[in-house]
């Protein structure tokens, strides 16, 4: 189907909808790249207006990507739930977005998530304003459970991530020290290995479940390793929390991935096996990864990044989370691209009923500095951000990059007045840890963790 | 004889065991002065790496001891910002370079290909170490490498259209890293069985981290020959080839 619209006496026409998407979309430099992005501003809004009085039901029956060779398609279409949808089911892309505002409070946004397709969600985002991506999804509640409660209301969590040049086992424990120290770590330890090698991973497990077990912490642990890694270090009867994996919005993005869904189950299942916790997957996403991979299929890298959170949903995951800034400045160029980009990605997130966070990032190749990710974190904070990373002073000494501190999580909770998940928390207290941090103490014997 | 170090009890005792930056102190839930500054700078630092350039003299008078064929190729990126924006074309080698090494062909070849990816730094420091390290190993497993391919403006896969354009057997792409905060010298390698273009990232592997205070060359190199080496016993690289590799104790 074909879609048109004049502004200021020019007519813009689309001839599908993944080109009336991908002109809808406020500029980033991916969708230039690709080839996607509207051509001038007169254009974009043509599009925005087009797409307002796009009716949702459009968005079932045509794909994007189509069904017959799309795996991830054949998921979003198959799983989609008529009767969840019946509430918006007369509803225009522009009625949603103002239905979201006016009408929609948390109750009926969880009963709807399963009529929600990523395409509708990526749709109504686009006619968004920053400030409405933040109202909306604050109003949405996603809560899961492994050892601790994360996403309950008022709280704001983080993911301590201890990571190391060479994997060094003193290097990882002081990192993990420095956070528990600074209040960081209840949505999961999780270590980005230097080398996806199957020893390696099984050697930084033991070591997380080590850490764990010795000071009684009410959270969970996570190498993120390939997930066929994972998978042989459950085989050697390894302590697996968390499943992780990296996924995209297209069946060719996961291939490049190394990963299908059938994979994805199949870890899933393997991990569930171990009976350690109730929501055991963690997947991370990243706008513009299927262009990284030339896997778009001309779609542009917001609709595919919704598409994978399809994907996740799929396997009830305890942790999302897009790595917003990390992919580079020819996806998103600047400071302004990865704010608006790490608001899309949290709304659309939460909106399918996952526990999204967001790695609030950027790398050196990139126009941003710190006072991009301070703005960024601070409204994500106020939307409602389940968790983000906290990196030894925000600087990751492995990967390269520019994350979260945990003195950043120290800072949004004070100004927003948000807590860690409950079980953590009452652990912090009892440990005394915040006002060891203030005194320059470590009430945590290092000697446990092999550090004399 | 030295005296212990006295049991870490104090926050700042972490500061022994990892380059990281911990135990920065609280100025309230902030940075003190001091600590913030200290990264500023190093952005600072990080911010020009990217825009550091491999001198190509030196890279190869550095890499003649190795005797191996050298030649110089540049992708179709123009410049540092072009390169930044298009990576779709440092991923395309330029028309001229790819009629030149098809006109020397090298089939069967273990090609080495040094690129400057991110930050040329890290490359032009720690190639040369890696290349005398590796050479005797993998002579000693009868795998001798060559040529040298020096590529300027490049990305991982440009190394699959050079690869194609000599009809080598396999690439190992060493490549600058992009610059942190504390490494701005940071070199990685990527192997690829069978180069030729549509490679996916899925049929690679990756060694990271190599620099001094990370993977030393001596190491890298040592894990490099064993992957070589299972990537031709096995005839494929990437997820298939799990990275298997015992410890680099045992390798040693």
């Amino acid at each position: 189907m074909s879609f048109a619209h004049a502004v200021g006496g020019t007519r813009y026409s689309f001839p599908d909808l993944k080109t009336l998407l991908a002109r809808a979309t406020p500029l980033r430099s991916g969708d230039q790249l690709a080839g996607l992005a509207a051509g001038s501003a007169a254009e974009r809004v043509a599009a925005q207006r087009a797409m307002a009085d796009l009716p949702l039901r459009q968005f079932l029956s045509e794909a994007v990507i189509p069904y017959e060779t799309d795996e991830v398609t054949r998921l979003i279409l198959d799983r989609h739930d008529p009767l969840a949808f019946a509430p918006i089911a007369h509803l225009t892309v522009g009625g949603l977005r103002d239905w979201l505002l006016a009408e929609a409070d948390g109750t009926c946004l969880a009963a709807l998530r399963p009529g929600l397709t990523p395409e509708m969600v990526a749709a109504v985002s686009k006619l968004c304003r920053l400030q409405d991506l933040i109202a909306i999804a604050a109003k949405a509640q996603v809560t899961t459970r492994f050892r601790n409660t994360l996403g309950l209301p008022g709280t704001l969590s983080t993911r301590l991530q201890p990571n190391d040049p060479v994997d060094d086992p003193r290097g990882v424990a002081a990192a993990i020290l420095d956070g528990l120290l600074l209040g960081a770590g209840d949505a999961c330890i999780g270590i980005n290995p230097a080398t996806d090698n199957v020893d390696a991973t099984c050697r930084l497990l033991e070591l997380l479940d080590g850490v764990i077990q010795r000071f009684g912490i009410p959270t969970q642990s996570c190498v993120l390793a390939h997930v066929t890694t994972s998978l042989l270090a459950i085989q050697r009867g390894a302590p697996v929390d968390l499943v992780f994996q990296s996924i995209g919005g297209t069946e060719a993005t996961n291939t490049s991935f190394g990963i299908n869904l059938a994979l994805l189950r199949e870890a899933h299942e393997a991990a569930l096996s171990l009976k350690r916790g109730e929501n055991v997957m963690y997947f991370e996403t990243g706008q513009g990864s299927a262009l990284s991979a030339e896997a778009h299929h001309g779609v542009d890298q917001q609709t595919i990044e919704a598409r994978a959170y399809a994907v996740a949903r799929e396997f009830q995951p305890l942790l999302v989370n897009s790595v917003v800034g990390f992919i580079g400045p020819e996806y998103l160029y600047d400071g302004k691209q990865i704010t608006r980009a790490g608001l899309e990605d949290h709304f659309c997130g939460k909106l399918l009923g996952l526990p999204m966070g967001v790695d609030v990032c950027y790398t050196n190749h990139a126009e941003a500095d710190q006072d991009d990710m301070d703005a960024l974190m601070t409204l994500l904070g106020a939307a409602g951000v389940t968790y983000i990373m906290g990196v030894p002073g925000a600087d990751d000494v492995m990967l390269a990059y520019q994350s979260t501190s945990f003195h950043d999580a120290l800072y949004l909770r004070a100004t927003l007045n948000k807590r860690p998940a409950p079980e953590f928390e009452s652990w912090l207290e009892r440990m005394g840890l915040d006002e060891a941090s203030r005194a320059g103490t470590l009430p945590l014997t290092p000697a446990l963790l092999g550090l004399t | 004889m030295t005296t212990p170090a006295p049991t870490p009890a104090l926050w700042q005792d972490l500061r022994r065991y990892t380059t990281a930056r911990v135990a920065l102190g609280r100025a309230g839930n902030g940075l003190p002065t001091a600590a913030h500054l200290d990264f500023q700078e190093a952005h600072a630092r990080a911010r020009d790496a990217v825009w550091s350039a491999l001198d190509l003299d030196r890279l190869e008078a550095d890499c003649a001891p190795l005797g191996m064929p050298i030649h110089r190729v540049a992708s179709q990126a123009e410049d540092r910002r072009h390169y930044l924006l298009r990576p779709d074309l440092g991923r395309r080698l330029r028309e001229a370079d790819a009629t030149r090494l098809a006109r020397s062909p090298t089939p069967g070849a273990f090609l080495i290909v040094v690129a400057d990816g991110l930050c040329a730094e890290g490359v032009q420091a720690n190639a040369p170490a890696l290349l005398a390290a590796l050479v005797p190993l993998l002579n000693a497993q009868r795998m001798a490498p060559g040529p040298i391919v020096l590529a300027q403006q490049a990305r991982v896969a440009l190394g699959d259209e050079i690869g194609e354009a000599m009809q080598a057997a396999m690439v190992a792409v060493l490549i600058g890293e992009r610059p942190g905060l504390s490494a701005t010298d940071s070199m990685g390698i990527y192997l690829t069985w069978g180069p030729r273009r549509g490679r996916r990232d899925a049929e690679r592997n990756c060694l990271s981290n190599i620099r001094p205070g990370g993977l030393t060359p001596a190491e890298a190199a040592a894990k490099l020959a064993w992957l070589m080496q299972a990537a031709m016993a096995r005839g494929g690289s990437g997820v298939a080839l799990k990275d298997e590799a015992p410890s680099l104790g045992l390798l040693a």
